[in-house]
């Protein structure tokens, strides 16, 4: 009998929690912005939504079978990759942008870093910025009502006024996922619901955010320009869903704060002070390379020495 | 009823149901019971018998050697049949005295103790150490040395873990219910060696009747409180408990009684009542016997020296053949190859499951969620010191405190990516460990 018996070290059980579950439940909090944005642009935004997740779904099984990895694609981070990468495109945008970003992204930022987990920026956003580099006249046309118009957050930098109203419901141009802060607000709270986030990064992002904000655009504590500036462009999807995604943001709750305070600085610094009028992807991106010293910096203390309080 | 609680932990299947309301039945072995020298903290117990001779219930046939070492008696009458290496519940071979019983559990004359109301503190803990008592939590630190703290005096509370946090045990739960007045008798003789010191006991609150019943018990106790803590796997862990009843904690490089606290579990309190006022050595505990695979779940008081064999047997057997089979609970506990083994003084429980939770867990790519962090009691990150582990860095193992976990095992239970964390921590903390000891 004693050969049937399995030996390992304790302990004996497991929570029911797998990685394929929160990936399955951030999949699903991002479906109201995903439906909202196939609702408000059409048919297009579908098309580019699906091609971008089996884009990099296929790129990461691919990648596996040749370099005879473990297949990996069933832990469904491929897939929230993907679908975030096309939240990420222009309404109207050609169908092979996301396959070329959502290649770039698999390979480039996650694969050849060691997979899930492993990789020091978030894969979305850097196959976004790969392709807002390469195809910038693309990747910032924001063809909306048949005329290619402007973004609320251009109209903001040229001096322009705006309607709050719509950026809330999301009655505006942009990306696919990003116009409706209601449908995102809606996705984090499914997320917060179901702690796979909680509100240490994206609260320290955007109060910084319009601490930054109103210190140094210039208009001042003007409420209807910083609620603007907060319902405009990725901020809203990149404070709940990409600043938060844990492979590459820190691991310790202070650095989690202060992480999220740097975001908030760097993206006030890109809006205010930059030619262009967006700066989240870019500030997401620099700060995921701070990670690893605002984590040794944040280190906490053990139970005993202060830290069980 | 707000519990007290400490930061961090899990919230495990419990489990308790399946043995909760089984009454402590006597168990009655037979045959050979094994007798290893070492149930304890510190030095191996000398053999003071030799193979052919006659032994009593209750005789010392087995003398500390120490003042870290424990004391063991034959728990049966009958003879010695050999003293070598016998296999104990962890896996390691250990010198073991046999004995074969005769059935008849001719008892050998009470200890030497005197009378309570005439004993010294010393006399005390020498009655203690005599009926060869240690930690019947788990630790098996040997009592008399944690009840001779450098200065008595600063000893300020004097907790019982009745806290039961590991699943599926409900040893010290049908002990609290069927023989509280024991406990607290035992609890009162721990208060004569601590002057300034107050009693707590320490229960979880998913066992409001146990509360009840030992609130009631201790209303003109004016020395003892009942505290009630909120039910979290591991609330019984000696520092979390330390805190959550008294809001001190202590580091790993510190005693309890650095924060004025003495910690024994419900078993060893009962104990120590067994030896100051009935004059009995420790030769039994309570055992449960659990999990799915067991056909009638039960709590047995036991002789200790018993196979797990006999008591699996005495259960019903198996439904089916289990896949795993572990000395104590599914957190803490030792998967065992064996079952011919015997209950020590440290053997809380056997638990049998048909399936085995982890055999179908691969560990996969860490996705730094940092759950273990926030389920840790020690407040460490065990994602960071679980990869320093498998790299075999120790300098930074240490810079991240690695030393302060206490092994509970919640980041393992709580890890999404199903990795071994706790295991690559322990392996690293072993090593450390044994250098420290070198030097």
């Amino acid at each position: 009998m004693s050969d049937l018996l399995n030996v390992s070290s304790g302990p004996h059980v497991r929570s029911k929690y797998t990685t394929a579950k929160i990936m399955a439940i951030v999949l699903l909090a991002l479906m109201p912005a995903a439906g909202y944005g196939i609702y408000h642009f059409g048919v297009n935004a579908a098309i580019l939504i699906v091609v971008s997740i089996v884009t990099c779904v296929l790129t990461e099984l691919v990648y596996e079978l040749v370099t005879k990895q473990d297949i990996t694609v069933f832990d469904l981070s491929a897939a929230v990759t993907g679908l975030l990468l096309g939240l990420n495109m222009p309404p109207t945008a050609d169908w092979w942008l996301p396959v070329i970003g959502g290649i770039f992204a698999i390979v480039f930022v996650k694969m050849l870093f060691g997979g899930l987990g492993q990789n020091f920026m978030n894969p979305a956003l850097g196959g976004r910025c790969f392709l807002v580099i390469c195809f910038a006249a693309r990747m910032t046309n924001f063809n909306y009502d048949g005329v290619t118009s402007a973004t609320p957050l251009m109209l903001l930098k040229t001096g322009n006024a705006v309607n709050v109203r719509d950026m809330i419901f999301g009655n505006i141009p942009g990306t696919i996922g990003e116009t409706s802060v209601i449908a995102i607000v809606a996705g984090a709270c499914l997320m917060l619901c179901f702690g796979i986030i909680d509100l240490r990064i994206p609260a320290s992002y955007l109060i910084s955010f319009v601490i930054f904000m109103g210190l140094f655009s210039g208009r001042g504590w003007d409420i209807p320009y910083l609620t603007a500036q907060l319902a405009g462009g990725g901020l809203m999807l990149g404070a709940f869903f990409m600043a938060t995604d844990y492979a590459t943001c820190p691991i310790t709750n202070n650095g989690r704060i202060l992480y999220g305070i740097c975001l908030g600085l760097m993206t006030g610094v890109f809006r205010c002070f930059s030619s262009t009028a967006e700066g989240v992807s870019f500030a997401i991106l620099f700060c995921n390379l701070l990670v690893p010293l605002i984590e040794k910096l944040t280190l906490p203390k053990c139970f005993g020495k202060g830290g069980e309080i | 009823m707000a519990g007290f609680t400490f930061k961090g932990g899990v919230h495990p299947y419990e489990g308790k149901e399946l043995s909760k309301d089984k009454p402590i039945k006597r168990f009655i072995p037979e045959g050979d019971l094994v007798f290893p020298l070492s149930q304890h903290i510190g030095a191996p117990a000398k053999p003071v018998v030799s193979k052919g001779d006659t032994v009593l219930a209750g005789q010392l046939i087995a003398e500390a050697e120490g003042f870290v070492s424990a004391n063991i008696y034959s728990s049966v009458s009958g003879t010695v049949k050999s003293i070598d290496k016998h296999r104990v519940a962890t896996g390691d071979m250990v010198n073991s005295i046999t004995i074969t019983s005769d059935g008849n559990f001719t008892a050998a004359p009470r200890l030497d103790i005197g009378d309570i109301a005439d004993m010294s503190r010393q006399e005390v803990i020498d009655g203690i150490r005599l009926a060869g008592i240690v930690g019947m939590g788990g630790a098996g630190f040997p009592t008399h040395v944690k009840l001779s703290p450098k200065d008595p005096d600063k000893i300020y509370y004097c907790i019982v873990n009745c806290s039961e946090c590991e699943p599926y045990l409900t040893s010290d739960y049908r002990r609290m219910m069927e023989e509280p007045e024991k406990l607290v008798a035992g609890l009162k003789i721990i208060l004569c060696l601590f002057e300034h010191a107050e009693g707590i006991l320490a229960v979880e609150d998913n066992k409001p009747d146990c509360i009840r019943k030992l609130k009631e018990l201790v209303i003109d106790e004016k020395r003892i409180t009942v505290k009630p803590l909120k039910t979290k796997y591991p609330q019984g862990a000696e520092r979390q408990l330390i805190y959550a009843t008294t809001k001190r904690a202590i580091n790993s490089s510190m005693l309890p009684a650095d924060a004025g606290c003495v910690v024994n579990n419900v078993d060893t309190v009962v104990s120590i009542y067994h030896a100051i006022i009935e004059k009995r050595p420790l030769t039994e505990r309570i055992v449960t016997v659990t999990g799915d695979a067991v056909v009638e779940p039960q709590n047995y008081l036991v002789p200790i020296g018993t196979s797990y064999k006999q008591l699996i047997e005495a259960s019903g057997g198996f439904k089916s053949t289990p896949e795993k089979i572990i000395s104590g609970g599914p957190m803490m506990g030792f998967a065992m190859f064996d079952l011919d083994v015997p209950i020590i003084k440290t053997s809380s429980a056997i638990t049998c499951f048909l399936k085995d939770d982890v055999a179908g867990c691969k560990p996969t790519n860490c996705i730094n969620c940092g759950r273990c962090a926030e389920v840790c009691p020690g407040r460490v990150i065990p994602a960071r010191l679980a990869d320093y582990a498998e790299a075999g860095d120790e300098e930074r193992f240490l810079e991240y405190n690695g030393m302060e976990c206490c092994e509970c095992g919640c980041c393992s239970y709580i890890c999404p990516a199903k990795r071994q964390l706790t295991q690559s921590i322990k392996t690293m903390r072993k090593l450390l460990l044994a250098k420290k000891k070198k030097k």
